[in-house]
């Protein structure tokens, strides 16, 4: 039977700044089960970093409010905890990992130093000096990095190098659940198969529930269970990999995405991308987020917001669905 | 003979043994080393490779903003590195750029329509500046600007709608050759879609040639007509789009090819060519291969004997001991 781990009720996330208030997350909610991956997709300022810092309560004081929702991880509730409550849940409990490896880590220190730093940090019992260091050089080979080089600086070390030592530092604690924010957007293709071949495996092994934050359909068919498709705020559709893979009914939005991405299989003449911008995140409508730039609009997109559409795992916000997803592929599977 | 003239009149832009080497405090730097390339006229050359590897230095070299350190640049068979400076200024006129992030070489306190004009009347391309700033009009259409951003300054645009300023300045001069230098790496995707069509509408409306500049390969497949891999400095092959994903022949490119994350789960079970190691430097390189400390199948050779560089089916070119 598996637990959930993290669950997200309806969350709300507004930044207020003196001149507006930018509408950052509205009313998602999501599960996430031990051991199992979801990704969060979505384009620049769809809002998925604000929701990884809102799972850490790492949002930046006085700009940023959550006026609704509830996170529940392992049962209790992260907005209602205290400051040092918190502060044992992250990076004993959640770790996260940044695009940027810099973010996390400190240019005056050896990486040796850092990583044993966090062992120490997250560590309740006490440990030997000697047992310590040997589980340094074990973290750093662990992440393909010879042990030898714990005496190097950060900045001796290539990008590809430095988000390996992070990724070990999240996971030198071994952590229940860790959320990585476009940990690979930054580095060469081959190198981020490097790394991404090198998540799975400790994943696997030691069995980390994980939120994969990323732009990339590619990261994310390759490395997630589930699926959050994420569009001004709102969770646009969701499902298993399988549901947003395979299935044929997909919210317009998730269907100009795949439509923007040349294939490498298919040859296609041309594009066929999204029109138009995202809506400005300053200002609420009362109708879907997407109607603007959607190509199937009908007139009460504009007028009323969408609910979920359900069927079984696979969830669309959108009109064209409100009797039902019926995806002929399940369909047939009845019959 | 008749063919192989008529294939030589094709080509726009040559590069013969090019090479540009910054000297840098541990020595020299081979950014271009030894690159001969060929572009046909209103065709696209893409040009991949991870970061450092001399994509930049290339598109940059062969425009000759940066002076090669050897090697030769023909522009329809002529060539074009004795050129002094008030005859590359007219050879520019035909030869443009498109940069990343068009807002890091625009000044800022212009405003859209003063940009896309800039180019027009400082190479009095009309008689008054009036036809300059009526044609710069015209270009916002032809590029999808609405006219109504005529006075906007580029810092209140998306990066969408920055890149399209630097398509239509680049357009400005009505050039035959274009050298674009990752123009949507950062964008995102729906956009990147929307700019991908509009490059490819100019091309075919106006016969453009393209040297495109990516390290996104699906990018790179869906606009060229030929790639080349580049590696340190070198070119490492060069073929067809459609042969060069078919049928990869250097280590590298196989490598590559199998590292792309692809939005499908049935690939989830691709088997990835993890190359190990990082790339080397490229300050004095060391004799051989360059990709030789990573790559799987070297032998001694590879490290003693700088593999040629050699047509192994038609038009494809491999610089690896061992592939053809
Ligand atoms: N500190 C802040 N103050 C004001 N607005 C903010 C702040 N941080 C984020 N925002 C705004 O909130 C919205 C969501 O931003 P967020 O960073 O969560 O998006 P994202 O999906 O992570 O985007 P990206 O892909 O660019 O990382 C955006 O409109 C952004 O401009
Ligand atoms: N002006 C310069 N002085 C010294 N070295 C330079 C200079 N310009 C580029 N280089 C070096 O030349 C090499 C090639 O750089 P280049 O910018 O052409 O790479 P690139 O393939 O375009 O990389 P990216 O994908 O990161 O843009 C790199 O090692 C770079 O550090
Ligand atoms: S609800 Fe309407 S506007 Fe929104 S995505 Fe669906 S069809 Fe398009
Ligand atoms: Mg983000
Ligand atoms: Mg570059």
């Amino acid at each position: 039977m598996t637990e959930t781990i993290l669950e997200v009720k309806d969350l709300e996330v507004q930044y207020k700044t003196e001149l507006e208030t930018v509408y950052a997350v509205n009313g998602i909610s999501f599960r996430l089960n031990e051991g199992e991956t979801l990704g969060i997709v979505g384009e620049t300022g769809a809002g998925k970093t604000t929701t990884a810092l809102s799972v850490l309560r790492l949002l930046p004081e006085r700009v940023s409010f959550i006026p609704k929702g509830e996170i529940y991880f392992q049962g209790q509730n992260l907005l209602e905890m205290k400051e040092n409550e918190l502060r044992k849940i992250r990076g004993e409990k959640i770790a996260m990992i940044f695009q940027d490896p810099m973010t996390s880590l400190n240019p005056v220190m050896t990486v040796g130093e850092q990583i044993l730093e966090a062992l120490i940090f997250h560590r309740a019992e006490k440990a030997e000096k000697a047992e310590l260091e040997k589980r340094v050089d074990e973290v750093l080979t662990m992440v393909g990095i010879a042990a030898d080089r714990k005496a190097d600086y950060p900045h001796q070390f290539s990008g590809g190098m430095k988000q390996r030592v992070v990724i070990a530092m999240a996971l030198a604690c071994e952590p229940e659940l860790l959320i990585a924010d476009e940990p690979t957007t930054a580095l060469d293709v081959t190198i981020q198969a490097q790394v991404l071949l090198m998540i799975r495996n400790l994943r696997d092994r030691l069995k980390t529930a994980m939120i994969m934050i990323t732009h990339d359909l590619g990261i994310v068919a390759q490395t997630c269970d589930n699926v959050a498709v994420m569009y001004a705020g709102e969770l646009i559709e969701s499902g298993t990999a399988e549901d947003i893979f395979c299935a044929e009914k997909h919210h317009p939005y998730t269907e100009g995405l795949f439509g923007s991405i040349p294939s490498l299989r298919v040859y296609t003449e041309r594009l066929n991308p999204i029109a138009g911008l995202m809506p400005d995140p300053t200002e609420r409508n009362p109708g879907c987020k997407f109607a603007p730039r959607c190509p199937k609009v009908m007139a009460i997109c504009r007028s009323s917001h969408p609910e979920d559409a359900v069927e079984n795992t696979h969830r669309i916000k959108c009109h064209l669905y409100s009797d039902g997803i019926t995806d002929p592929r399940k369909e047939e599977e009845r019959l | 003979m008749i063919l192989a003239e008529q294939e030589e009149s094709r080509i726009l832009v040559e590069t013969e043994n090019l090479k540009k080497y910054f000297k840098v405090a541990g020595g020299q730097l081979h950014a271009v080393d030894g690159v001969n390339l060929r572009i046909r006229r209103g065709k696209t050359l893409g040009i991949v490779g991870e970061s450092g590897c001399g994509k930049s230095t290339i598109g940059r070299t062969i425009l000759r903003l940066i002076e090669p350190s050897g090697g030769d640049i023909r522009y329809e068979g002529k060539s074009i590195i004795n050129l002094n400076n008030s005859a590359m200024r007219e050879m520019r006129k035909k030869m443009q750029i498109i940069f990343q992030d068009p807002y890091s070489s625009i000044n800022p306190r212009m405003s859209v329509i003063e940009l896309i004009a800039e180019f027009m009347i400082v190479n009095r391309q009309y008689a008054t500046k009036a036809q300059c700033f009526n044609k710069a009009a015209q270009l916002m259409d032809v590029v999808g600007l609405a006219r109504r951003l005529a006075n906007v300054y580029p810092h209140e645009l998306d990066g969408g709608r920055r890149q399209r300023i630097g398509i239509a300045r680049a357009l400005s001069l009505e050039p035959e050759f274009i050298v674009c230098d990752e123009p949507v790496s950062a964008l995102d995707v729906s956009i990147q879609a929307q700019i991908l069509n509009l490059l490819m509408d100019l091309q075919k409306e106006k016969g453009l040639t393209y040297m495109f500049i990516t390290h996104n390969l699906s990018v790179v497949k869906h606009i060229s007509s030929e790639i080349a891999v580049m590696y340190l400095g070198k070119c490492v092959e060069k073929a067809t789009s459609a042969q060069l994903f078919e049928e990869p022949k250097h280590p590298y490119t196989k490598a590559l090819l199998t590292a792309i994350p692809e939005p499908d789960i049935a690939m989830r079970k691709k088997e990835i060519i993890v190359i190990k190691g990082e790339v080397t430097s490229p300050i004095n390189p060391k004799p051989g291969c360059r990709f030789a400390p990573r790559c799987d199948y070297c032998q001694e050779i590879c490290w003693r004997e700088e593999p040629a560089y050699k047509e192994v089916k038609e038009q494809h070119f491999v610089a690896c001991h061992f592939s053809g």
